[in-house]
């Protein structure tokens, strides 16, 4: 299948997650264009963690759809959303702790490839995101910082066309979050993205478009100065900050 | 099969090339006796691989590995009883407990049951083939030929040569089997986690979301090393039916069931050899205290496991490779350069 800009590759209809009596994700419509880096915020509780979920397979929604590129995916299991060619990184780093760097990266190349070609991509990737020094670690003896990094580098080595991070900024020093908003950028070159951030900073470095979510729905999507000048979405989330 | 996996194996053909000496060497240095018990021990050792394999590198802690075990070995003696030769019957049994234990596995796996509950259901597996079992001393237990026979259990018919079935093998030469059969399964073994697939079932007990978030059916590679793992433990209940000459329904009991994890953990998970080697030692320990009244057998057994536990989780063999890993680190030669780029070998 063809890609363009403009096509829809995300789409979720009248999404809802309730558990119990909360209602964590409510009615919640969305789109997402190809090549197109957005980012969902909002305060603690609002849905964007629980909206993610729903997206990745990691959460069957109460109801409503999940469309990937066209295709039903509500309710998929996280590795049939994977294998579409979708990147994931959750909010807490999942990595093969007793595994190297070089292996964890490798793990994730060889899904898609033939040994040689994952071996060259592993290499690709680790000399990109300056992996050189830790390849040989086991991953479980890394700073937390560094196992987002190898975390990120099994998303960027699955070269994958659409990328879905939670908070991949989160505790990172100044230096690594600016790195990550390069990389985020240069990811945004050849896929699309959707990014889970709490850092405002952040958001400033990387955003385009930004929805914000606001007791499981989404209260406005807009650009980020659109949305700090608003008085509503301040009130929620920027409100008690600034 | 490339030359990264070749340097990945070398410590399994190291082990396996010392396996195929002692194999030639022992029957000439030892007594009959000491042979027919030896035989024994290996199809144990072979029951310890399988669990070394699955729990070790699959992450699966399938606590009625003996299940297996025993019933191949059952598989075995009743096919053999009534195909009157043992060619067809070692294959049978491999087949069909390979089979009993996909089909257990995919409503454990394609369930997703968890970790605690699949080590629930494959014990309640295995004790409800020992009373199953236990009861079938009426004449009227039988199948084809074969009396079941309760727990008296039912005598094993030899190895023969391979359609030849009046042609039984001495127990020197079902020694001979034995030991050449552990090989095969220890290398084959070594190979398969060096394999695509091992790495992937390594990965899986490392972190199962993240497997799957890459896009791998971690379903699918469970059942697939669960049932692999099965299989060898098939083969090594037919050897353990040649050896003792019977099978009896005390094969599934709780002591064995503990037992297989208890070889594991003493020889060290994300090993091979470990568990084989620790296999070997703890029986000819069992048999050396039996010889004795001073010390309750199961007491000493339940205190070197908890002195394991407590003293050296890893067990021997992982503990040993860091051991010798930390001082080569120390010695800056060119050992370290040389060494793999994946973080565990197959030992």
């Amino acid at each position: 299948m063809t890609r363009q800009r403009g096509d829809v590759v995300v789409e979720t209809r009248d999404l809802c997650m309730h558990f119990g009596g909360v209602r964590a994700v409510d009615q919640v419509d969305f789109t997402l264009f190809d090549r197109e880096l957005r980012c969902l915020i909002g305060p603690n509780g609002a849905g964007k963690s629980t909206f993610f979920k729903c997206l990745t397979g990691q959460l069957v929604p109460t109801s409503g759809e999940v469309l990937i590129r066209g295709q039903e995916m509500t309710g998929a299991e996280p590795f049939q959303v994977a294998s579409l060619g979708v990147g994931i990184k959750t909010q807490v780093p999942n990595v093969f702790d007793g595994l190297s760097a070089e292996e964890n990266i490798w793990l994730s190349a060889r899904r898609w490839h033939g040994d040689a070609r994952a071996r060259v991509l592993t290499a690709e990737t680790i000399e990109r995101l300056k992996l050189g020094d830790i390849r040989r670690t086991l991953v479980g003896r890394l700073a937390h910082g560094q196992r987002q990094w190898v975390e990120l580098g099994m998303v960027v080595a699955a070269e994958p066309w659409l990328v879905l991070l939670d908070e991949p900024a989160a505790g990172m020093t100044h230096e690594e979050t600016y790195r990550t908003a390069e990389l985020i950028e240069e990811i945004n070159k050849t896929s699309a993205l959707i990014v889970v951030e709490h850092d405002m900073q952040f958001i400033r470095m990387i955003s385009r478009t930004v929805t914000l979510f606001h007791e499981g729905r989404i209260l406005m999507q807009d650009t980020m100065e659109a949305i700090s000048a608003d008085k509503r979405a301040r009130e929620v989330y920027l409100g008690h900050r600034a | 099969m490339n030359s990264g996996m070749l340097r990945q194996m070398r410590p399994t053909f190291v082990y396996a090339l010392l396996g195929v000496i002692f194999m030639f060497a022992a029957p000439s240095v030892l007594q009959l006796f000491t042979i027919i018990n030896l035989t024994t021990a290996i199809a144990l050792a072979v029951l310890a691989l399988s669990l070394a394999l699955i729990w070790g590198y699959g992450g699966i802690l399938c606590f009625g590995q003996v299940a297996f075990f025993g019933l191949g070995a059952y598989v075995y003696t009743i096919s053999a009883i009534n195909f009157g030769g043992s060619t067809w019957a070692i294959l049978m049994a491999v087949l069909v407990t390979s089979a009993f234990a996909a089909a257990l596995g995919y409503f454990i796996f394609y369930g997703r049951v968890s970790d605690v509950y699949l080590g629930v259901i494959t014990l309640t597996v295995t004790l409800i083939f020992f009373s199953l079992i236990r009861r079938t001393s009426g004449p009227e237990y039988k199948i084809g030929n074969a009396l079941l026979g309760g727990f008296n259990g039912v005598s094993s018919p030899p190895i023969n040569l391979p359609w030849n079935p009046t042609s039984f093998l001495f127990p020197e030469q079902v020694f001979y089997v034995a030991m050449a059969a552990l090989i095969l399964c220890y290398v084959f073994a070594g190979w398969l986690v060096n394999t695509k697939f091992g790495r992937v079932c390594v990965a899986i007990r490392e972190n199962e979301l993240r497997a799957e978030l890459l896009g791998y059916d971690i379903r699918a590679y469970k059942l697939g090393i669960f049932t692999i793992g099965a299989g060898i433990a098939a083969i090594g209940g037919v050897l353990f039916c040649n050896g003792v000459g019977r099978i009896t329904p005390d094969v599934f009991n709780l002591y064995n069931a503990a037992l297989t994890i208890i070889w594991v953990i003493v020889g060290g998970r994300g090993t091979l050899i470990g568990p084989v080697g620790a296999t070997f030692a703890l029986f000819y320990l069992t048999s050396a205290l039996g010889g004795q009244t001073v010390l309750n057998n199961n007491l000493v057994l339940g205190v070197i496991l908890i002195i394991f536990v407590l003293l050296v989780p890893k067990g021997v063999a992982p503990t040993i490779i860091d051991w010798v890993n930390a001082r080569r680190k120390k010695a800056p030669t060119r050992a370290r350069r040389r060494r793999g780029s994946r973080a565990e070998g197959t030992q």
